[in-house]
């Protein structure tokens, strides 16, 4: 199994690289627009009177930026060198890889464009108008064909775990974005939805809920274990338990859209039946998590030493953190309170910039130099440097907004003797400022990390080629 | 007869046999050998790297 030396094939990592600097670039992006919106809550004249910069335009702009372009470049980047490397082959056509790229990067542009403008379907993380729609839909499948036809071309008998996650999540967005994108065009820019009503919501929150079960969760999940058994040197913990965590996740998964529509139109037993989905989930959630983490069992010790391998693991912290928190918002009584409130707002920031940011850097790291032939990255102490600060800023954001969370919800529900409200929004608002701060602090923290990868990206590439590591330049097989 | 609620009760008997036996495949001694083999799928790719060994365990 280890003779594989001599025939290793001539493997596709232009494309990877593309994407894997695109990560850190959109990462930054994305990250910044947020931290102007975190500020814009303090001080709204940060929008400079201008309707392109206001916070509502701005806000589905952040979200498809570190949703779709740092995350989405992620996953392209991850997927494209672990199906290959994993599989022993190289990419099913290059052609189809170069128009993901490009096609991709549009689709970004498109957005970065469209929606300061003030084009939105208005549908949470579907916004963007359907021409757009349509090429993303194109992509995707020219995505879904090279990966699979990929697996299909394998010289190995096995489909390594990640493969699984990363297939599941290819073949489920496309399914979520396409099925929740149904509109009827009146215009280039301007579409209406083809369903209505109580309908339309059960469809944007079974495409949101699965956008983030799939997108956000099942692709970091593939990447999680190449990454962390790579980065540990050993195998993963159990490969029994990872087929078990994969059926689980992804048929539990799709059930619990519904929770968030709570208290609203949807039908009682809809909404109760998404609750009750949405804690089992928890069950293969930290089946996932501790097979991550306890590949480290018996080699502890190297996350003293490596702060790649510390991001992974702490990813997974964040990720055992919001899977528990999940289930536990999801129940309607806990719903009651934190619906509408900062904690949502915490809560999803724990999973994407503890679980999924976290991920993804750290798979980077690992990645980047092994795309340049380079030995290691080029300075290992700024990885450590960067580790703390998003460590401390995660930190920070997601304590923030428990607390401005929590104080909102009680502070909305609270009603005096004669049944009046005791307190008004605005007071609530007021209520909120200094944790808005501490907010906007957090993510001065991330964005500083991520200028620091960039650096340390830019030096490990632009670095002289070390001759030791050739095997990232496409040989001839 | 044959309404949603009965379509609905026979589809989660089906999902919950077809998980059991998803269980009862992957933790069956056939699978072991093959599992082990796809663990190390992702050290088999390292032109220097010799294949980690699992420890012996019996995960």
């Amino acid at each position: 199994m280890s003779e594989m030396s001599h025939t290793l094939p001539n493997y596709n990592y232009k494309v990877v690289r593309q994407f894997a600097v695109m990560t850190v670039i959109w990462g930054i992006v994305g990250m910044s627009v947020g931290v102007l919106l975190a500020a814009q809550l303090i001080w709204p004249e940060l929008n400079f009177e201008t309707p392109w910069l206001t916070y509502s335009r701005l806000r589905p702009l952040h979200t498809n930026a570190v949703i779709f372009a740092f995350g989405g470049c992620a996953l392209f980047a991850t997927s494209y060198y672990v199906v290959q490397r994993t599989c022993q082959t190289k990419l099913f056509s290059d052609k189809l890889a170069t128009f993901t790229f490009w096609g991709w990067q549009a689709v970004i542009l498109s957005a970065a464009i469209s929606l300061p403008l003030g084009y939105t379907t208005s549908k949470e993380y579907a916004e963007l108008e359907w021409p757009i729609d349509i090429l993303i839909a194109v992509v995707w499948i020219a995505y879904l064909i090279n990966f699979f036809g990929t697996l299909v071309i394998r010289r190995v008998s096995h489909i390594y775990v990640a493969n699984w996650f990363f297939g599941a999540f290819i073949i489920t967005v496309a399914v979520l974005h396409i099925g929740n994108s149904m509109a009827v065009p009146v215009s280039l820019t301007k579409s209406y939805s083809l369903y209505a009503g109580a309908v339309d919501a059960i469809m944007q929150w079974w495409y949101g809920h699965n956008a983030v079960g799939f997108f956000l969760t099942a692709g970091f999940l593939g990447m999680m274990y190449y990454f962390v058994p790579k980065q540990a040197e050993r195998p993963v913990y159990s490969y029994r338990l990872s087929v078990i965590h994969f059926w689980a996740l992804i048929s539990l998964y799709i059930w619990a859209g519904p929770h968030h529509l709570h208290y609203t139109a949807l039908p009682d037993w809809t909404q109760s039946l998404g609750m009750v989905m949405s804690i089992i989930l928890f069950v293969p959630s930290w089946g996932g998590m501790i097979n991550g983490i306890m590949t480290l069992s018996g080699a502890w010790h190297k996350l003293r030493t490596d702060p790649i391998l510390r991001f992974l693991i702490v990813s997974l912290s964040f990720y055992g953190m919001s899977t528990f928190e999940g289930p536990m918002m999801s129940i309607k009584t806990v719903n009651a309170l934190s619906h509408y409130t900062d904690w949502t707002i915490g809560h999803v920031h724990s999973g994407a910039l503890g679980w999924v940011a976290m991920v993804s850097i750290g798979s980077i790291y690992h990645l980047i130099p092994v795309l340049f032939g380079q030995p290691k990255m080029f300075s290992t102490r700024l990885i450590n440097v960067h580790f703390w600060l998003t460590t401390i800023g995660v930190v920070l954001y997601i304590v923030a907004m428990w607390i401005s969370g929590i104080m909102q919800g009680l502070m909305w529900r609270a009603i005096n003797d004669d049944g009046t409200l005791t307190y008004s929004f605005v007071e609530s608002v007021e209520a909120s400022m200094p944790y808005y701060f501490m907010r906007f602090l957090g993510g001065c923290f991330i964005v500083v990390g991520m200028l620091i990868m960039a650096y340390n990206v830019f030096k490990t590439v632009s670095a002289p080629k070390s001759e030791k590591n050739a095997q990232a330049e496409p040989q001839p097989a | 007869m044959i309404d949603y609620g009965m379509i609905g009760s026979i589809f989660t008997v089906l999902v919950f046999v077809f998980f059991i036996g998803i269980v009862a495949w992957a933790y069956s001694k056939k699978s072991k050998k093959g599992f082990d083999e796809a663990a190390n799928l992702v050290f088999d790719d390292e032109p220097t790297q010799a294949t980690k060994q699992n420890n012996g365990s019996h995960r």
